[in-house]
């Protein structure tokens, strides 16, 4: 070979090995719809599930009718949303009214993607203040909450009774501990939840950690670690499954719906699964430490309006925001997406509606925002520890204390 | 004199479609993450630029944090070992089948499924598989009398289960490429061997594997490439855990960029740019000894 056909080689391979890594950096072309066309409004949703000629859909395209525009809605998968949002704000495409996880809002204003509510004269004070926690920054609100779910004791009742346990003597950890005990006696399995290494795993494992009475500020704090400690004991006694570690929320489910599991920590969105279930079902509090309801996390979407270079656009965007949270609108849309509303008028109409749901809207009530404890954008950096620690005690690779020290100090080092 | 000034126009115009579509999907994105490796970006900076430049911080920051080193030893061993089971038991195969029987066809077609599943669905299957509650594997285990085995839940087991889920999906492509390495061997020289009195093994070491050196040496480094970047089959079998007991390069950079509410770009594409000197010296060195065996 000559020195130029080296020389080809070389760039040859230099490129082959730049296709393979490519996947890495993802593509950063401009694809997202650009909000500049004449009266055609953008919506992006994480709720893929709904098609064109759904309900939520139509609920979308009469509030764009009311406010004489056109909306054109896309729906993404939610993690992928975030960094959609993201890089569309990068590339001044932003849609015109994004729905998207609470906890991601803090970032995103941060980000400066999102206008504050002054801005737009968004009107957010229906909302309940332990959910408008999560979207605000600053002390000022970058979103309303659309609809707010959290996380409850799912159980099986034919199985509880087969196994002699009153549902009613679970108050604190111990007796949920010796329900537990009573389960696997009987030759059944306990619980199943979701430990897995994303977010998803920490926001389970947080009703517990708070439950116990530990802050987010101290990952290694003594409640914490009990908090811990509880989980990794019931693995080793096996009245949880190993494959906990791997669950998502949804495999975590499909593992109660096969019967065999007593109980199951998962949440509102459920409900629609639940009647197909071949047992009978009921649902508890997650129960704190020493007794009462532990706090859960807040999960749900809030609808924002992402900064457009067009400030005119701003009017009818607030309009459409106005319109989806409008109390008739937010009770359609909640009951559609097994969500309680974020607003208490709406709440006692829901539980009127339906009374099983009235457990669910306490616990929303009960619940706390996962950017409380005073950390703000702060948290982003401290979930990932959080789960690690809890896939490190889990495992057994490291004890719930070790696990915890030391996710303690990676939080302290990256939130400095 | 005007007429080669024309063909030299024409032929720029044959190569601009090409330069084009290499500068905008090879090197813009390469200068975008080498970019991006560069600066200390938050997300209000990847937002409206004006990312400080900071040198070599994210590398630095990359190479001392407590997952660089399991990172990179699980990278390499994942890598040593899929392309090591890939290539022997492809070529095995790749000889099996070399020798035409009824239905070596069908059979060979049925060996190049995992090839056309989605990676998806081959990496959902495995971890059903492998699950710890519920997977056929631990059921099996049971049946034969011997403790069921956390494949994926473990630290000591995730690892060796993905790799051997990537095995399973690399075996294909090594069958694919070694046995039409095998059918461009000219068959008068086994002829010779046999009349010369050459065993079965005599003919597979001094014949067939030197004359599939260059099909196996493309085959290798195209495994390389393909090895080090993979990503999916790990992600949805382990997500990387527990605790990085299965995290690669590939994973981690994920986990960096995308993985949590706070994208990390910078380091995310500090590892990811690693990935592509490794591939680079890998090809390189395919390069270097093609040119020796030419010479």
């Amino acid at each position: 070979m000559t020195t130029s056909g080296w020389r080809r080689g070389v760039a040859g391979v230099a490129l082959t090995a730049l296709t393979a890594v490519g996947a890495v950096t993802g593509c950063s072309a401009a694809d997202g719809p650009a909000g500049g066309a004449g009266g055609a409004y953008t919506v992006w949703d994480p709720y893929p599930q709904f098609a064109g000629g759904s309900d939520w859909e139509k609920l979308l395209q009469s509030c764009g009718a009311d406010a004489g525009v056109t909306v054109r809605r896309t729906g993404y998968d939610t993690t992928d949303l975030t960094n959609k949002a993201l890089l569309a704000a990068q590339q001044g495409n932003s849609p015109d009214v994004l729905i998207v996880d609470n906890p991601v809002i803090s970032t995103l204003a941060q980000a400066g993607a999102l206008t504050s509510a002054d801005e737009t004269k968004l009107d957010t004070s229906a909302s309940a203040p332990n959910l408008l926690g999560a979207g605000q920054l600053d002390g000022k609100a970058y979103g309303v909450p659309i609809g707010a779910n959290t996380l409850a004791l799912w159980y099986n009742k034919d199985l509880l009774g087969q196994a002699g346990v009153d549902v009613a003597s679970i108050k604190d950890w111990p007796s949920l501990t010796a329900a537990l005990a009573k389960v696997k006696g009987a030759g059944k399995k306990g619980i199943t939840f979701s430990a897995i290494g994303t977010e998803e795993g920490s926001f389970q494992f947080l009703p517990w950690f708070w439950g116990a009475g530990a802050q987010l500020t101290a990952l290694d704090s003594p409640p914490a670690v009990s908090a811990l400690t509880l989980w990794t004991d019931w693995l080793t006694r096996g009245y949880a499954p190993n494959s906990v570690i791997n669950n998502t929320q949804t495999t975590s489910w499909q593992e109660f719906a096969g019967g065999d599991y007593a109980f199951a920590e998962n949440g509102t969105w459920q409900r629609a699964n639940a009647e197909k279930l071949d047992f009978a079902y009921g649902i508890i509090p997650v129960p704190a430490s020493a007794g009462g309801t532990a706090p859960a996390p807040t999960g749900g979407e809030f609808v924002a309006l992402p900064v457009q270079r067009d400030t005119g656009r701003y009017d009818v965007s607030t309009k459409l925001v106005t319109c989806l949270t409008s109390p008739d609108n937010l009770l359609k849309t909640d009951t559609t997406l097994s969500y309680v509303a974020p607003v208490a008028a709406v709440q006692q109409t829901q539980v009127t509606a339906d009374p099983e749901l009235k457990v669910w809207v306490d616990a929303v009530n009960a619940a706390k925002g996962r950017t409380g404890d005073n950390l703000g954008t702060k948290y982003p950096k401290i979930p990932e520890q959080l789960w690690t620690a809890v896939q490190g005690a889990l495992s057994g690779a490291k004890s719930p204390q070790a696990a915890l020290s030391a996710a303690q100090d990676a939080a302290a080092a990256a939130t400095r | 004199m005007s007429s080669t000034r024309g063909g030299r126009w024409t032929a720029w115009a044959f190569l601009a479609p090409v330069t084009v579509y290499l500068l905008a999907c090879y090197a813009y994105p390469l200068y975008r993450n080498v970019e991006l490796s560069l600066r200390r970006y938050t997300v209000r900076s990847f937002v409206s630029g004006g990312a400080p430049f900071a040198g070599l911080d994210n590398y630095r920051d990359v190479v001392t944090h407590p997952t660089f080193g399991p990172a990179l030893a699980h990278t390499a061993v994942f890598t040593a070992v899929s392309l090591l089971c890939q290539f022997t038991l492809g070529l095995a195969l790749a000889v099996f089948f070399h020798r035409h029987f009824p239905l070596s066809r069908t059979l060979r077609a049925l060996f190049l499924v995992p090839w056309l599943l989605p990676l998806i669905v081959s990496a959902s299957t495995w971890s059903w598989l492998l699950n710890s509650e519920a997977g056929v594997v631990n059921a099996a285990l049971g049946a034969l009398g011997l403790d069921p085995v956390n494949w994926l839940t473990s630290p000591r087991w995730s690892l060796v289960s993905v790799i051997v889920a990537n095995i399973w999906i690399g075996i294909p492509f090594n069958l694919v490429v070694l046995h039409s390495g095998l059918q461009a061997i000219p068959t008068d020289v086994y002829e010779a061997a046999a009349l010369d009195g050459a065993s079965g093994s005599q003919r597979f070491w001094r014949i067939t594997f030197p004359l599939l050196r260059p099909v196996s040496a493309i085959t290798l480094l195209l495994g390389l490439i393909y090895t080090l970047k993979v990503f999916d089959i790990i992600w949805i079998m382990t997500r990387g855990g527990p605790t990085d007991s299965s995290t690669t390069f590939a994973t981690w950079s994920y986990r960096l960029g995308f993985g949590s509410l706070l994208p990390e770009f910078g380091p995310g594409a500090a590892v990811g740019n690693l990935l592509i000197v490794v591939a680079l010296i890998g090809g390189l060195s395919y390069v270097r000894a093609q040119r020796r065996q030419r010479w």
